[in-house]
């Protein structure tokens, strides 16, 4: 069949950010997976509080602390992760270099405060169904926090070398856009763990 | 030119005359030749086509099991296959056919020819694909491996608890199908995503919304409804295989677990996974009957509304798989109620159909004939279920024979009839040669009558009060002719799938040539030549109706200006199609299948050990980062 030119792209540009991006609505899918991961389990855990009746099952209520201290960071990620994203679209390496350096800085005290969190637990996954719920629960979003970890400094170190320029801005971009969701997911799950015993 | 592509010059599709443009973006787009090429492709037709192949190779393995089972049934007291093999045999059948075909075949049929129809040259996130294709062909090996060393599953499709629990299935069995589960929704979940993203941002420019094809409409509206589904049974099996495995409670009554989370979670995946299995068909269907009837689909609008409909009931119906578990009243009857709904969008796509091939001059080849044959063999699948939707006739025959009725008739009417329908119509974009007529009609003929003399009379042997799941009967059941008349049409059913596969593997070979476009179809993966090169198209198509090809019948317009020496797809805007970014789309790569290694190796050993999950882990972040660092400055632009 011949053709038959009607519209010239040439002039579009080869890289934009958000939306625009098809990595970007990838990356809102992947959300959208883990969203409904999150609400399966977060199901799972009402359903068990529902049957039981008594909950928690055979323990104290898990510990404040830690896992306060673990939220109040969290959410103070959300600033430098919004600097992180704000410089990517504006294309300013110092800055984004500056702001990932902190954000993995931030992930790897997150972890090292989720593991006193396991702690403060006072049950273990083996113990009863309550126990079970909670650690799944805990794990599951310590995975994330994790992967967003492990994404995060491989896009330090990348945006340390030559290759930190163009479409990575676009990636930043996105993994900053990701954390958002790993922090948003945590707060019904720190309210079910750590609240909900305690009404 | 050659200048030009040596230089530091971008070197355009404007530059070139329509041969060279052809075979230099059939160089920049090819996949190398040597094994190392073929597992690195990034090509979704590659990709697509061996995803085909895999799913189809599954279906036969699955049919072989159903017919060792009706070979077993033929008889009373039959001694051929002992109580053990017998379950194995039916959770393998059912596994296979819902997890290793069902889930995959509409979403291989996507990967294929979605980009091809919505006029772009790859899909979304090909890597990914890649290694979506590996992890379920490795998961797939790894459940009929277990199964040739007795260690396959036994516990049915969906392996209840308490049946499915530590206590009662010691032994490897169930942890491996749980894992199957884990392998084949981590592939599943990746291309719904893929193809959400291909759909929304890479349809050709002037494709807005209400000219996508109703095939690509049913492929979305699947992918939205694995993404939301999916998730379940991998929790459902997740927590399945930690009971198991690392002491958890999670359906242990004794220590404040439940055994019904199980049922809610996994069929708050099952039901939808019947539409999952239903919804690509219907896409098959569209395509075929708008094709065959010469004229655009009759009430577009309604079709496309339906499908959405459709998806969200699909996940208010669960619990109708739950009524004999000691419900509530109201809840029973509000799934009643949404049981009976659902049967509303599915009936307008039905009418919508047959009065496009009312007002139409069908012609009745092959792929119409198929379409025939589901339209009378869904519509009986679902009048039975309409009898299933109310409990005191469901709890009458729950468990019985007349529920394996009703559910081959939905199944094997809404999904394979018209898959093969599918396969006749895109056998020859697939490979340029046209199946034989022929044969496609003596197909037909024998899968329509072997799978009513199969399959009908079980309503009846149900009736009679036939349970599922047993190996065999006693001969004062009155059971036995039935059941020989059953296995009679199972043997008839399953020649007409060998009749079909040596109607593919002789018309692959020496079928009539194709053409670009041998049905007159109307979308534009028929724009292209059979099989499409690895560009799939010179030029990206600008469309201007909802059947670009005969809105178009001299020329086809297109946008020029994207690059030929470098992989650049073009980005359009969400709702309007309108051009909006040249995106480069990755290049081969052998990491997506390194990657699918790490990860099956962790599945695999962690059904031996949990620490598999933290070095597996690090193993497939290992692999993950060599997939994402760039290899070259192409990469970094």
């Amino acid at each position: 069949m011949k053709h038959r030119p009607v519209q010239d792209v040439s002039s579009l540009p080869d890289l934009a950010f958000g939306p625009r991006m098809t990595t970007w609505w990838g990356t809102l899918g992947f959300c959208a997976v883990e969203g409904a991961g999150f609400a399966m389990a977060i199901g799972a855990y009402l359903y068990l509080v529902f049957i039981n009746g008594q909950w928690p099952l055979s323990a104290p209520p898990p510990d404040l602390l830690w896992s306060g201290v673990f939220t109040l960071l969290l959410l103070a990620s959300l600033w430098p992760n919004h600097l992180a994203g704000k410089g990517a679209k504006a294309q300013d390496l110092p800055k984004v270099r500056r702001t990932l350096v902190i954000m993995s800085l931030s992930g790897v005290a997150l972890l090292g405060i989720r593991v006193f969190e396991f702690y403060g637990l006072h049950v273990r996954w083996d113990q009863n169904a309550y126990g079970s719920i909670v650690w799944l629960l805990l794990g599951l979003h310590t995975l994330h926090v994790l992967t967003d970890l492990g994404d995060t400094i491989v896009l330090t170190v990348l945006m340390f070398t030559r290759h930190g320029r163009g479409k990575r801005f676009s990636d930043v971009e996105d993994n900053a856009f990701y954390w958002n969701f790993v922090v948003i997911t945590w707060l019904p799950i720190y309210v079910l763990l750590y609240w909900l015993p305690r009404m | 030119m050659s200048e030009l592509a040596a230089g530091k010059d971008v070197l355009r599709d404007t530059d070139l005359g329509d041969a060279e443009l052809s075979a230099r973006l059939a160089r920049t787009w090819g996949t190398a030749r040597g094994i190392i090429g073929a597992l690195s492709t990034v090509d979704h037709k590659i990709i697509g086509r061996r995803y085909i192949f895999t799913a189809i190779f599954f279906l036969f393995l699955g049919g072989l099991a159903a017919v060792a089972m009706r070979l077993q049934l033929a008889r009373p007291e039959s001694q051929l296959i002992g109580p053990d093999l017998y379950n194995q045999l039916f959770t393998m059948h059912g596994t296979t056919m819902m997890f290793l075909f069902g889930v995959p075949i509409g979403e291989a049929f996507a990967v294929y020819l979605l980009p091809l129809m919505i006029g772009t040259r790859n899909i979304a996130f090909p890597r990914l694909n890649a290694y979506s294709y590996y992890v379920y062909l490795f998961g797939g090996l790894m459940i009929w491996i277990a199964f040739m060393l007795n260690i396959g599953p036994d516990t049915g499709w969906f392996s209840y608890v308490p049946l499915a629990g530590p206590e009662n299935s010691p032994g490897k069995r169930v942890d491996f199908w749980a894992q199957m589960i884990t392998f084949t929704e981590v592939a599943g979940l990746a291309v719904a995503i893929q193809v959400i993203v291909t759909v929304f941002k890479q349809r050709a420019p002037g494709m807005t919304l209400d000219r996508i094809p109703l095939f690509v409409w049913a492929e979305l509206v699947n992918a939205f409804i694995i993404v939301f589904a999916l998730p379940a049974v991998v929790t459902a099996s997740a927590m399945l295989i930690m009971d198991r495995l690392v002491g958890t409670h999670f359906f242990n009554p004794a220590e404040g677990g439940d055994a019904l989370l199980y049922q809610h979670l996994f069929w708050f995946f099952g039901h939808p996974e019947v539409y999952i299995i239903f919804i690509p068909a219907t896409g098959w269907v569209s395509a075929i009957v708008v094709t065959f009837s010469r004229r655009q689909a009759f009430g577009y609008l309604p079709l496309v509304l339906s499908l959405i409909a459709t998806g969200f009931l699909s996940f208010g119906l669960w619990v109708h798989h739950m009524f004999t578990t000691g419900l509530p009243q109201l809840g029973a009857s509000f799934f009643t109620a949404s049981s009976m709904l659902i049967a509303i969008p599915n009936g307008i796509q039905i009418f919508c159909w047959i009065a496009t091939l009312w007002d139409g001059r069908p012609v009745f080849r092959t792929p119409l004939l198929f379409v025939i044959g589901f339209f009378f063999i869904f519509i009986a699948g679902g009048l039975s279920g309409i009898m299933l939707a109310s409990v005191p006739l469901d709890t009458q025959v729950h468990d019985t024979f007349f529920v394996v009725a009703h559910f081959h008739y939905v199944l094997i009417g809404g999904n394979v009839f018209p898959l093969l329908g599918a396969v006749y119509y895109w056998f020859p974009k697939f490979t340029g040669r046209m199946m034989s007529e022929r044969l496609g009609k003596w197909n037909f003929w024998l899968a329509f009558i072997g799978f009513n003399i199969a399959f009908f009379p079980m309503h009846i042997t149900g009736l009679m009060g036939m349970p599922r799941r047993v190996y065999t009967y006693l001969p004062e059941m009155g059971w036995g002719n039935l059941n020989l008349i059953s296995t009679a049409g199972a043997l008839i059913l399953f020649a007409s799938f060998v009749l079909f596969l040596y109607n593919m593997v002789t018309s692959a070979r020496s079928g009539p040539l194709a053409g670009d476009n041998p049905w007159d179809a109307g979308t534009l993966e028929w724009a292209t030549t059979s099989p499409p090169p690895p560009q799939n198209f010179d030029r990206i198509p600008f469309v201007t109706n909802r059947e670009p090809l005969w809105a178009e019948r001299e020329t086809l317009p297109v946008v020029t200006g994207l690059e030929v020496n470098k992989r650049e797809i073009l980005v359009t805007t969400v709702s309007e199609a309108r051009a909006d970014v040249r995106e480069p789309s990755p290049d081969p790569s052998l990491w997506p299948l390194l990657a699918a290694i790490a990860t099956s190796i962790t599945f695999v050993a962690s059904i031996f050990t949990p620490w598999a999950v933290v070095w597996g882990g690090a193993l497939v972040a290992i692999t993950l980062t060599g997939w994402f660092w760039p290899k070259s400055e192409e990469d970094e632009e």
